[in-house]
């Protein structure tokens, strides 16, 4: 396979055009624009629909028809423009449609910075809109993980009926990096008979709809998705762990935070630290086995995020706060360094142990 | 050559000097040789006509943070970069400055610089706007970071179709560079 050199967005496009997307729909927003602008070339030569919508409101909007015939659907946007497609995403769910979104995170709250952030965790898994409902979320490290769990996110969505997050940031939007695409991808097909997309007489109609007004219906429905949700976070999980084995410390970072945090554990290794990773490729559901496991034997956890501390709830509730979990953030698109995290992995661990 | 290598590069410059095109030069050499390789640019205001850098890491091993604040080596071609950077560069670094925009000299003995006068090379030899490249070219030669072959390779791989007609002069550019002796 052929390495090719490509900026995260641009392969991120790429990788959802040969999972079979037909329909892209957004609105330019730094540090993801590239999304849009690769979709603007290269849909119309595969057959496909690129549309620049009036707003992200409009986007989101079009993705929930899009996605009601059955057709692969993505749109992309940056944090404040997600939080713009935050009903439309809840009237997705509702509706138990799937499609791809991405969110390449930029620093807030407000209109806040263009540089990387991850401070959308909350907003992505536990509230991306109103009510009770769940999108998988994915946190890729790599660019090449960008282009490797786009196609996940695409058949995750059709399997479960529900909207897929891609939880990127600035960093990997921007940033090149060598990327292979298989030589040949199969696309992988599901039942959408449930899809409105014209019954010729010969069926039932389908209805997409999220307004059920007997309670009693509507508990059900929501009920019937959680009986999903359950399943989802029993086999969806991922996560990656790195020398965690025999780790005193075991630091906890997803995304491009990740990449840094790795650096600085090997750097606490050659000080003879005993210090390990574990890398969430999901955020929902979270892999709260991988980490209970992980940090069995560690004494302490440290959580490494950009943001003021988000993820780092959902550690302490992996391990049931049986253990110490310190916290290092930098945020407002501020990117941590290794030898930050270091000195905070040394504060921790008291020096050098054998 | 055996030896592991890590080079954590940073481009710096204007806006419309190319740095980010040099960094993707550079970046190619790694991809085409089977290295590691990440590129991450500025990406801020100052892209809208300001300063502009780059940090490219070609390595054996996977790449940890593709951003650099110390790096390795230094190719920098205006004074506001020369002052912001000159103090981050690693002890044994190399540092490459465009010494026709650049007046500053370096203070320190810890690290190797070379002066280049890129941007005068590129007007006297017709080659304008390709001051970039010809601080490429000596820093290949002093680095030896890739083979004349994968420099080709690279320049055809990065110049788009449309501009092919420039391939020539990017190559006559990175000669230009390898060939430039200090008096």
């Amino acid at each position: 396979m052929e390495r090719n050199l490509m900026k995260g967005n641009e392969a991120l496009a790429e990788a959802a055009i040969r999972a079979g997307c037909k329909c892209f729909f957004g609105y330019p927003i730094t540090p993801q624009t590239e999304i849009s602008a690769y979709m603007a070339k290269r849909m119309p030569k595969i057959g496909g629909v690129f549309l620049q919508a009036e707003s992200e409101i409009g986007a989101i909007n079009m993705v929930l028809g899009a996605a009601s015939t059955g057709t692969r659907v993505m749109t992309s946007s940056s944090s404040p423009g997600i939080s713009l497609k935050a009903e439309g995403i809840s009237y997705i769910a509702g509706s138990d449609l799937p499609c791809v979104i991405i969110n390449v995170q930029r620093g807030g709250p407000g209109l806040g910075g263009i540089q990387p952030s991850q401070a959308d965790y909350w907003q992505a898994t536990k509230a991306l809109g109103h009510g009770d409902f769940h999108v998988i979320v994915f946190a890729p490290s790599t660019v090449q993980e960008m282009v490797d769990l786009v196609t996940k996110a695409f058949d995750l969505a059709d399997i479960y009926r529900m909207p897929t997050m891609i939880l990127a940031d600035g960093l990997l939007g921007q940033m090149m990096e060598p990327v292979t695409f298989p030589d040949q991808q199969s696309i992988n097909e599901y039942d959408k008979s449930w899809a409105a997309d014209g019954h010729k007489n010969k069926r039932k109609h389908n209805i997409i709809n999220s307004l059920i007004l007997s309670p009693e219906d509507l508990e059900k429905s929501v009920q019937e998705r959680f009986e999903r949700y359950d399943k989802i976070a029993k086999e969806e999980a991922m996560a990656q762990c790195y020398l965690t084995d025999d780790a005193d410390i075991v630091l906890v970072a997803y995304g491009a935070t990740a990449r840094v945090t790795q650096s600085a554990v090997d750097l606490a290794r050659e000080k003879g630290i005993k210090a390990g990773l574990v890398r969430p490729q999901t955020l929902w559901p979270f892999p709260a086995d991988h980490i209970r496991t992980a940090s069995e034997n560690a004494s302490s956890l440290l959580c490494v995020e950009m943001s003021m501390g988000q993820m780092i709830d959902d550690v302490k509730l992996a391990i049931n706060c049986s253990k110490p979990v310190h916290f290092y953030g930098r945020t407002g698109g501020v990117i941590p360094t290794p030898t930050e995290i270091l000195t905070e992995i040394e504060n921790i661990s008291g020096g050098a142990k054998e | 050559m055996n030896k592991t290598m890590h080079k954590e590069i940073l481009l710096a410059g204007f806006g419309g000097q190319g740095i980010l095109f040099g960094g993707k030069v550079l970046s190619y050499f790694g991809l085409i040789d089977g290295k590691e390789v990440s590129w991450l640019p500025s990406y801020g205001p100052e892209m809208r006509g300001g300063t502009a850098n780059c940090s490219v890491c070609i390595s054996d091993k996977p790449i940890g943070s593709p951003l650099i604040l110390t790096p390795s080596e230094l190719i920098v071609m205006n004074s506001p970069s020369f002052d912001k950077f000159i103090n981050a560069v690693q002890p044994g670094g190399n540092v490459f400055i465009d010494s026709t925009l650049i007046e500053q000299r370096c203070e320190r003995d810890d690290i190797n610089c070379y002066y280049i006068p890129a941007t005068m090379l590129a007007n006297q030899n017709n080659l304008v706007g390709l001051a970039n490249i010809i601080m490429m070219g000596k820093f290949i030669k002093e680095t030896k970071i890739a083979q004349p072959e994968t420099v080709k390779k690279a320049i055809e791989m990065c110049v788009p179709p449309s501009r092919s007609h420039l391939i020539e002069a990017n190559l006559k550019a990175i000669e230009i560079g390898m060939n430039y002796k200090e008096d």
